[in-house]
């Protein structure tokens, strides 16, 4: 286990229907802080089973995971602690239906970390200009596009001002031509120094942003290198299978 | 009044007085004769009193066991709490037992085998209703709670919120909204069982059409007269709920 990793995962396994399916079949990596770590493979492979580990939502079947050195799937550790410095944006965006944008950012600030009303909204507020959508502040997600509530999605994140963001295929959900704005969003993140885990399809994301990439494949990580190494040079069949589709 | 009273010795001799006098006469007889209309207006009152009171005896109890029932199957594995199992098990059963009799069957025990000693019949009536809609309303509360999606208390448990913070803020205030229609034909259902009580001698609203057409042996006036006033109750609930319902949508648009 490297002393500077702020996830560290330790031969994840999560099996369904008493081991017959095998999502997760013993993964193990670091991951560091300040790294961008894209996740790529075929549907079905486990991505997006490994992202919820990290955070809990998916209970492992076994194995270990630590965040910040804590051994986050012992079932005594107070896992809410942990899961507000981990900012988690969703394919289907889960912004609240019943509140409004800025309500929707400033619940957990005030509820968790106890914040003023105001300190929190100006952090929402500030957040909101940052992704050029400040106008949207009373409006309800049904009025924005999905472009525009996963951009509220993401910064609601940010405003625990978490440690490290996972993100499950935030673009996936979107029409073609809002991909662009999101992607835009996290790459201004990620260049900003924040730690970041991203299972996605955008290849090209993959490739320019992020500093590792790892695929995933049948539960198993089946490789993991640099961008340059994954898309120029593949090394296992089953990689240089997927990419010759989706390339 | 003195023409209710020819007309009528004149019906029961067997005289052809006329539709609409004869209408006259059983209705003066069902209504206003010996101030019966106000046997009708305490059964309207003592049926809305024990439906409010049943309703909230339901929805507490409901809400109780809903909670118990979720926050048990909600669990982490590995976190498993044994109080929270001996409740459950509980609620599971007392669910069961409710939804498996029949209404009236639980009525008839309450009166006379648990409170066999007790003469306020209403009130025993209205407590045994209560007690059966509270298990209904819990199954109702529980489907509107699991069939929210998924993703909205994820969300909620991403951001840091505990449990009961993601309940209260994200998930029960939309499952309420979701479950408000079953709420209400609940609701209906109740009004109407009240009308059970009789059977007990609760002194509701059918109580009242039995003890007049007791006497006058005359069934249709007090009988149809009654299901008007159940109908006019309903209606005048369900244009309520309706309106609640519209206000509830406006939130979102």
């Amino acid at each position: 286990m490297n002393a500077n990793a702020l996830i560290s995962v330790q031969d994840v396994r999560k099996y369904y229907n008493g081991g017959k399916v095998k999502a997760l079949d013993g993964i193990s990596t670091d991951i560091l802080k300040g790294e961008v770590v894209a996740i790529i493979g075929p549907s079905g492979g486990g991505k997006s089973t490994f992202l919820r580990t990290l955070n809990l939502l998916e209970e492992p079947t076994d194995g270990k995971i630590y965040f910040e050195g804590v051994d986050i799937t012992d079932p005594k550790t107070n896992i809410d602690l942990h899961r507000r410095k981990m900012g988690m944006v969703f394919q289907h965006f889960n912004l609240f239906p019943h509140m409004t944008i800025l309500r929707n950012m400033t619940l957990a600030p005030m509820r968790v970390l106890k914040k003023p009303r105001e300190e929190a909204e100006a952090t929402a507020m500030k957040l909101l200009e940052r992704v050029g959508l400040a106008d949207k502040a009373g409006n309800y997600p049904k009025q924005l596009s999905g472009g525009q509530q996963q951009r509220v999605a993401i910064v609601r994140a940010l405003c625990m001002e978490p440690e490290v963001m996972l993100f499950d295929e935030p673009t996936s959900a979107l029409d073609p031509e809002m991909v662009g704005e999101v992607l835009d969003v996290m790459k201004q993140l990620a260049s900003e120094g924040m730690t970041m885990v991203v299972v996605t399809h955008e290849m090209g994301f993959a490739r320019e942003v992020a500093s590792r990439v790892l695929f995933l494949a049948d539960g198993k990580l089946a490789e993991e290198g640099t961008p340059e190494a994954i898309f120029n040079n593949p090394q296992s069949p089953r990689l240089q299978d997927f990419l010759s589709k989706v390339l | 009044m003195e023409n209710y009273t020819l007309w009528k010795s004149l019906l029961s001799s067997g005289t052809d007085i006329g539709f609409f006098k004869e209408f006259y006469v059983y209705f003066y007889q069902a209504f206003i004769e010996n101030d019966r209309w106000l046997q009708y207006l305490q059964g309207v009152g003592t049926t809305l009193i024990t439906t409010a009171f049943a309703l909230i005896l339901g929805v507490v109890l409901g809400v109780i066991v809903a909670s118990i029932r979720t926050a048990h199957d909600q669990q982490r594995t590995g976190h498993r709490n044994i109080v929270l199992g001996f409740f459950n098990a509980i609620c599971k059963v007392y669910v069961t037992v409710i939804r498996g009799t029949p209404m009236m069957v639980q009525m008839l025990i309450m009166c006379y085998v648990i409170f066999s000693s007790s003469r306020n019949f209403t009130m025993v009536g209205a407590l045994t209703l209560g007690i059966n809609s509270g298990a209904y309303v819990a199954e109702i509360i529980r489907g509107g709670l699991m069939n929210l999606d998924a993703g909205q208390s994820e969300a909620g448990r991403s951001l840091g919120l505990g449990y009961i913070d993601t309940m209260a803020y994200i998930v029960i205030p939309q499952a309420f909204k979701a479950i408000l229609p079953a709420l209400g034909n609940e609701f209906i259902v109740l009004l109407k069982d009240t009308s059970l009580i009789a059977m007990i001698g609760g002194k509701e609203l059918l109580h009242a059409a039995q003890n007049i057409y007791g006497r006058t042996y005359e069934f249709m006036f007090p009988l149809v007269g009654i299901a008007c006033m159940y109908l006019v109750l309903v209606m005048i609930f369900s244009w309520l709920q309706g309106k609640l319902e519209r206000r509830l949508r406006q939130s979102e648009r």
